[in-house]
């Protein structure tokens, strides 16, 4: 009995998402495919220690639950959202080998990612439904109160029904259009765990786990160059966290890492994530993003690092993607690779964008680079407009250790 | 399902247009909906007339309130609607895509809402 339970609890945690993603398929609609499933698993709880657990539990439990759910759309049948689906034949032969049971948590995740919902729906959706979080857990990992996450949910889902968002995968037509959505919400999500927008601590594991543990689920279910990109990308991000912050939390820069605190076996598993993405070509914008990294990753001392390998990655990635962020990266790169003044150069000529002077990490390169040139007066301004625009108090303290070098330097 | 698809554009940029440009956006929009008729996704539509013909009506305590002009100013104006047939939200989005003002305005789409039966 007790090897059961533990055998159920570790099915839930495995394969609910699977059994959840099948049963709104079967019931077309979010609310009832999700009491339907507690439901079957509650069943199985009742049933399986007396009958034994059957030869296809993810099979059982989708029958079970398609027909819990039958039953609940007979007692509600007046709603009439719901009448078109009674038609569903009683008993239906669930087999697990069909494609389409392994095509439902893609349509779960391109549902859960549909453009006509806003990000913040899209963020909350894929953690809830896909990532099988609880609504608090949500909330907790977002910064945001249960009740406004809560509601943010209802409302995505009444959206998803009335407005009648399909649960399908796109066709190969649209699927091009579609799929950076899905991964830009995954790299939100990495981004979100990562690197906090405010507060205190730098690093949330979970949820860049989540992100990772999705992007590599999303290699399985469509093994495209990008997603591989993606999940090679945040893996090797990832590869660094040991290494990212001190004991007492100050963040430490990528150049003064202790390289031999970064996880070996995210590295291994970045790059070769990364030579399945670099098989199709042309390069996405996450392929050429997890290129850079991997030039990092492959440095075994900061001075060993392959800059001009570097920028011509930024070039590369500049042309796909003109912004000004990606253009501050590629000075940077420059400033390594010739001189400290030819990095400031290009960093002049993002000035006319108005909004690159109020992004914090601008400045910080500014100063950095005015650092290295010995520029102390112009580096330490720079670095206060950086510190007046961070939020985060881990760059804060970092930016205030700078300007307190400088200033003991005098 | 049923969607509705709300054009809308600045009218300066119309304003602005040539008289073959404008004839031939029109023309470019007779053609559209002739596709959309024959794939069987056109229920019904109609452009409209600038929206300085516009009046807007309101009842208050019984009493009918007629003012001139739109019923709130905006950046762009509505210009026309189409009532499309639409397997779902996606297909009528791609359908929305291809009206010609799209390129130049917004086009909103939203589900019809059907009024419950007669008591």
């Amino acid at each position: 009995m007790t090897s059961h339970q533990y055998d159920l609890g570790q099915l839930y945690q495995q394969q609910s998402r699977r059994v959840l993603a099948t049963l709104i398929r079967l019931l077309g609609d979010f609310a009832l495919a999700e009491e339907a499933m507690q439901e079957a698993f509650a069943a199985a709880v009742r049933q399986w220690p007396g009958e034994g657990v059957p030869d296809n539990p993810v099979a059982w439990l989708i029958r079970a639950g398609h027909r819990k759910g039958i039953d609940q759309i007979r007692r509600k049948q007046t709603a009439q959202h719901y009448s078109y689906l009674v038609a569903t034949p009683d008993d239906p032969v669930v087999d697990t080998d069909d494609p389409s049971i392994e095509d439902d948590q893609l349509r779960l995740l391109f549902t859960c990612c549909h453009p006509g919902l806003s990000m913040d729906a899209r963020v909350a959706m894929t953690l809830r439904e896909m990532c099988g979080l609880t609504t608090e857990q949500v909330a907790s990992a977002l910064l945001q109160k249960p009740a406004t996450l809560a509601q943010r949910i209802v409302r995505a889902k009444k959206k998803i029904r009335d407005a009648g968002i399909p649960y399908e995968v796109p066709d190969a037509k649209q699927l091009p259009e579609r799929l950076p959505g899905v991964l830009q919400v995954i790299y939100l999500v990495f981004n979100e765990g990562y690197s906090r927008s405010e507060g205190e601590s730098v690093v949330d594991v979970s949820l860049s786990a989540e992100a990772i543990r999705l992007a590599g689920a999303l290699t399985q279910l469509l093994p495209q160059g990008e997603v591989f990109g993606l999940l090679a990308l945040m893996l090797l991000h990832d590869s660094r966290r040991p290494a990212r912050q001190d004991a007492s939390g100050e963040l430490i820069t990528l150049e003064d890492q202790d390289r031999t605190l970064w996880n070996e076996a995210s590295i291994r598993q970045g790059l070769q994530s990364l030579e399945h993405a670099l098989a199709s070509t042309p390069m996405g914008i996450y392929t050429l993003q997890a290129s850079i990294a991997a030039v990092h990753a492959r440095a075994a001392r900061a001075e060993d690092t392959d800059w001009a390998r570097i920028v011509r990655l930024y070039d590369a990635l500049y042309r796909r993607q003109p912004s000004p962020v990606i253009a501050l990266n590629r000075a940077a790169a420059v400033a390594m690779r010739d001189t400290p003044a030819d990095g400031l150069a290009l960093l002049e000529q993002l000035t006319s964008h108005k909004e690159i002077l109020g992004y914090h990490l601008f400045h910080a390169a500014r100063a950095d680079l005015h650092r290295r040139a010995g520029n102390r007066a112009s580096a330490i301004s720079a670095y206060q407009r950086a510190l007046a625009l961070a939020t985060q108090g881990p760059e804060r303290r970092f930016l205030e250790r700078r300007l307190k070098e400088l200033d003991s330097a005098s | 399902m049923k969607y509705v698809a709300l054009v809308y554009y600045q009218e300066s940029i119309i304003n602005a247009m040539t008289e073959q440009e404008w004839h031939d956006l029109n023309q470019e929009c007779v053609a559209g909906v002739e596709r959309l008729t024959s794939q069987g996704n056109y229920v019904t539509g109609q452009p409209l007339q600038p929206v300085d013909t516009a009046t807007t009506v309101r009842v208050r305590n019984g009493e009918l309130l007629v003012t001139d002009g739109p019923f709130a100013e905006t950046k762009e104006q509505l210009a026309g609607f189409y009532l499309l047939e639409a397997r779902d939200l996606n297909e009528a989005l791609q359908l929305a895509g291809r009206i010609p003002p799209a390129r130049f305005g917004s086009i909103e789409v939203r589900p019809v809402r059907e009024l419950p039966p007669k008591d």
